[in-house]
């Protein structure tokens, strides 16, 4: 049960000697659903073990005895993989990137059906807007591109590779090299974590605080009005998160293979 | 409950959890190791098979295409030889058909040739009988009328031969001088 339920269905309107029961930081924490020691195990949790099942079950379903004329669940599926395949590998890597293409395929699906998960009735929460989650595969992604970065070009073109731009007057070697360090080991893995978290987290936001104020301002006054207003929106946001939701996936899984690319590129 | 909340709420959503970056990081690589060793492998394996099923298609339709082509041109080929033969065979065969002409044409002449010569020799000898048959009877008549008329025999034969072969002289000179104006005319 998130904070705003708890909050919405203690029934408190406006003018009713309570103040808004606004969404904030503790919207995305969770009472544990049990505990076995200090582990708390939560609807987060849950949530992303639910969609680690559906991505399997999905693709269980329909990969796992292919036939050569599809049935209309492998063709989903298909579909599903010659988008990551042609669109995201073939594209950003070449001909090389058909090696990762399990890789981008695991990540964007699971990411993906993680999203949705925000818009789903009583699931109604994106696992990515805990931190903990993108943290997760962008630190997978990174240890992937200093992995391929080093297998490819040893470790002194590795080094170079990650810091060194060819062709620079001599004066800015020095402040080059230190932001390529930067972005090449420090930004990219935390924006690549930070930009799916944020997106979730605002989507989610959003979406929680029109749906709470709405119920907020349902009085028989005229401010039924605006709760109409604020539900319309709260629909909205719905309708524009499951393009965020598919977005967002898709643009973690393109940078994804955009580093891949730039780890076993050769030069630089 | 709502001390609960604040109590958590409070925390710094920048700090990932550790129990959460497990979970998963356990739920992408079991969704990682089912999709890549096992599952998008075979789809792999199918959508190159679904290919090569199609590409393989128009490959063996583009060979029996060439092989059809190949045939068409081997069959016009032998057409044109079995005709060049035919105009050949023919052109021997009029050839030789005026050969045989030509000799049988000959042979006839030739024949022709032998038939009028045997002829002209047969009517030669016959003529050369008949001559000498002629002069024999023409002298032994001529004598018996004599004889009938002078009524007496002119068994004498010095004088009989000598008037029958002075008759018959002259009689041999206008026939040949006949024989040989015919035979100018003849000409």
């Amino acid at each position: 049960m998130s904070a705003h339920t708890l909050l919405a269905e203690a029934g408190c309107h406006i003018k009713q000697d309570c103040g808004f029961p606004a969404p904030g930081l503790h919207s995305f924490d969770f009472k544990p659903i049990f505990s076995i020691g200090s582990f708390d195990f939560t609807k987060p949790m849950l949530l992303a073990i639910i969609c680690m099942l559906l991505v399997v079950g999905f693709f269980w379903a329909a990969f796992a005895k292919p036939k050569l004329v599809p049935g209309k669940l492998q063709l989903v599926g298909e579909i599903g993989y010659t988008f990551v395949a042609r669109s995201i590998a073939r594209e950003v890597i070449g001909k090389k990137g058909d090696k990762y293409v399990p890789f981008l395929t695991s990540i964007f699906f699971f990411v993906w059906f993680m999203n949705i998960m925000s818009i789903i009735p009583f699931a109604q929460f994106p696992p990515a807007s805990r931190f903990a989650f993108p943290v997760a595969l962008a630190a997978l992604v990174y240890v992937t591109y200093m992995y391929l970065t080093f297998k490819t070009h040893g470790f002194r073109g590795g080094v170079k590779n990650l810091v060194w731009i060819s062709g620079l007057p001599k004066p800015l070697v020095p402040l080059i090299v230190l932001l390529e360090f930067i972005q090449n080991c420090i930004t990219r893995p935390f924006t690549l974590a930070v930009r799916l978290w944020a997106n979730m987290f605002a989507g989610h936001m959003l979406i929680v605080m029109f749906s709470v104020a709405t119920w907020y301002l349902l009085t028989p006054t005229w401010l039924t009005a605006v709760s109409g207003g604020s539900f319309g929106l709260a629909i909205f946001m719905t309708a524009f998160e499951v393009l965020i939701q598919f977005l967002q996936a898709y643009i973690f899984t393109l940078l994804a293979s955009i580093y891949i690319q730039g780890a076993i590129e050769e030069g630089h | 409950m709502m001390a609960f909340l604040a109590e958590e709420g409070a925390q710094n959503p920048l700090i990932p959890d550790t129990a959460e970056l497990v979970i998963g990081l356990l739920c992408f690589f079991i969704v990682f190791g089912l999709l890549g060793k096992k599952l998008l492998p075979n789809i792999q394996k199918t959508l190159a098979e679904r290919h090569d099923a199609i590409e393989g298609g128009l490959e063996r339709a583009d060979k029996a295409q060439a092989e059809a082509n190949r045939t068409l041109e081997e069959y016009k080929a032998q057409l044109a030889e079995a005709r060049h033969e035919a105009a050949r065979i023919t052109e021997q065969a009029r050839e030789q058909g005026a050969v045989i002409i030509a000799e049988m044409r000959e042979e006839g002449q030739r024949q022709r040739d032998a038939i009028v010569a045997a002829g002209h020799a047969q009517i030669e000898a016959d003529r050369r009988q008949v001559t000498v048959t002629l002069r024999q009877e023409v002298g032994r008549i001529a004598t018996d009328l004599a004889g009938k008329l002078v009524g007496e025999s002119l068994e004498d034969s010095a004088r009989q031969s000598r008037t029958i072969d002075r008759f018959l002289d002259s009689l041999d000179g206008s026939a040949d001088a006949g024989a040989g104006a015919g035979a100018g005319a003849a000409r």
